[in-house]
């Protein structure tokens, strides 16, 4: 009888630290996603900036500055709307189009010079850095979360107490951001 | 051994050492007070034929363990000095200053350790300068919401974004293993270490007449075994006592030792890019003049031997004993087999 008590509340013991430990993960995988939102936000707002502090020098390249605007406006829009797999999708395209722009702005000398504009880049590294620093975080705590998850014998009750793996942040097949980008060595 | 059981294990050893350095103070203040203040309670009671007609223990007035008292408050009084202003200690016999946004190179520099703390994902630590133009950098604190990392000028002029961003990992996975408050502990204990041995070292040379005197008073009754021990045990307790200093060095050298690996290893975790550190190292190795703006107490906390001794380069037993930093080949070899360069030779 005793025996019998005593696993009883060892057993309940077991599924109180577990449940516990979950919520633990559950709630920084949702902080971890609200990292990676306070990023891509700072982002939005830093382009204007840049596009308008090159625009002067970099009139040749109309085209990708257009690129790199309307991108801007898409992911906006997304992250309004809300849908997880279109935020992506559109995020991925601006990161490829200032991508883009940065490898260009590396031909102009003048640009190279300009203070502000050094700083503005910076700024833009900095950014797209806290942006991938954010998602690996994210990525990082979210396999915690499902790996805890999968383990037996936490599996057999995961699911029955509610708890369901989340998503890691990936890029969707067709990003552009998986393209292997095109060099051009003619002079 | 993943994160959390890295910081279990440091927190535990903090305790560990707290207890070796505690058994140091008792045993330098309690020989001090037993050889010099000739405070003894397990003395047996000298029995006197009093007035009444019975044998009563005489009421001899046991001195007050100065010695033991005040090395035992000495040595807590530094580690909760160390706890509560260590870090701003450290920061200011390094002259170091807050980096500002107004130069462009320590704005970037700003932007990085922003950068490591969201991948480590823990509150971004004070970013700090030392003017010195050698390479060094190192991390202090008590806990990581309340850090700071501070890096030489040099180093800030010589490495580009990639390196620097290697070092503030290395030094970020300082704060965020907790490596900063058993070092910052550690520190403090050293100098109680130091202070006390100095000050029972000096009263040696002062006392050591009373010494003579008590000793015959208190080994009188007894055999002439018993003498032998005693000046035995006064003999162990002279040397251990000269040597303190010296053996809780080595104790803080080898636990530096270990958690260099450990930062190395998960400050490339947290960029995904060991190869930014090795070449960071790489640089650092190659500046070998000394960091004067940093002396020896904070060495065990910097990312290199500020004393730019070649002691790291040897490979050896004394070399293994006596550095507060692995060699930086061994560092390097490790780093490279993390980024698939290298084999691993064990």
């Amino acid at each position: 009888m005793i025996i019998l008590a005593v696993v009883v509340l060892v057993l309940c013991l077991w599924l109180v630290f577990m449940f516990n430990g979950l919520v633990k993960l559950r709630n920084q995988v949702a902080n971890g996603f609200r990292q990676i939102d306070v990023q891509l936000k700072r982002r939005h707002d830093l382009i204007p900036n840049l596009v308008n502090s090159v625009k002067g020098e970099m009139k040749f390249e109309s085209s990708t500055l257009e690129k790199v605007i309307q991108a801007r406006a898409a992911a906006v829009n997304a992250g309004q709307a809300g849908n997880m797999n279109e935020i992506l999708a559109k995020e991925g395209m601006l990161t490829q189009a200032l991508g883009k722009l940065m490898a260009l702005s590396e031909n102009y000398p003048n640009l190279k010079a300009n203070e502000s504009v050094k700083i503005l880049m910076e700024e833009l590294t900095h950014t797209e850095n806290q942006i991938g620093f954010a998602r690996q975080f994210y990525n990082d705590i979210v396999t915690a979360f499902n790996t805890k998850q999968q383990v037996v014998p936490t599996n057999i009750f995961a699911s029955m107490m509610g708890f369901a793996p989340a998503a890691l942040f990936e890029l969707p097949a067709d990003s552009p951001e998986k393209e292997v980008p095109k060099v051009d060595l003619t002079v | 051994m993943n994160i959390y059981e890295q910081q279990a294990n440091n927190r535990r050893m903090t305790w560990g050492i707290m207890l070796v350095f505690v058994v140091f103070f008792l045993f330098i203040g309690l020989g001090f007070d037993y050889f010099y203040l000739s405070f003894n309670p397990a003395k047996s009671p000298q029995y006197v034929w009093n007035s009444a007609g019975y044998y009563e223990a005489a009421v001899s007035s046991q001195p007050v363990p100065f010695g033991t008292i005040i090395a035992l408050l000495l040595g807590f009084g530094m580690v909760l000095n160390s706890l509560f202003n260590g870090a701003a200690m450290v920061l200011r016999s390094t002259m170091a200053r807050r980096a500002v946004s107004t130069d462009s190179k320590e704005q970037q520099y700003l932007n990085v350790v922003a950068e490591m703390a969201i991948a480590a994902g823990i509150q971004p630590p004070t970013a700090y300068i030392v003017p010195d133009p050698d390479l060094n950098a190192f991390a202090t604190g008590i806990s990581p919401s309340n850090s700071a990392i501070a890096i030489t000028e040099g180093l800030l002029n010589t490495l580009n974004r990639e390196e620097l961003q290697g070092v503030v990992a290395h030094e970020m996975s300082h704060i965020k293993n907790y490596d900063i408050r058993l070092m910052t502990v550690t520190a403090a204990l050293i100098g109680a270490v130091c202070l006390i041995s100095d000050f029972a070292g000096r009263s040696t040379r002062f006392r050591s007449s009373s010494y003579s005197s008590s000793g015959r008073r208190s080994s009188g009754g007894r055999s002439k075994g018993g003498g032998a021990a005693v000046v035995i045990i006064y003999v162990v307790w002279l040397i251990l006592m000269i040597l303190a200093p010296f053996l809780s060095r080595l104790l803080a050298m080898a636990i530096s030792r270990q958690r260099e690996y450990l930062a190395d290893a998960s400050g490339s975790e947290l960029t995904r890019n060991p190869l930014s550190l090795i070449s960071a190292l790489e640089k650092i190795r190659n500046a070998v003049m000394p960091t004067n703006a940093i002396n020896n107490g904070v060495a065990h906390m910097c990312i290199a031997d500020p004393r730019g001794s070649l002691i790291e380069e040897k490979l050896g037993f004394a070399a293994d004993l006596l550095a507060t930093h692995p060699p930086m080949e061994k560092r390097i070899l490790a780093l490279k087999v993390m980024a698939y360069q290298a084999r691993d030779s064990r």
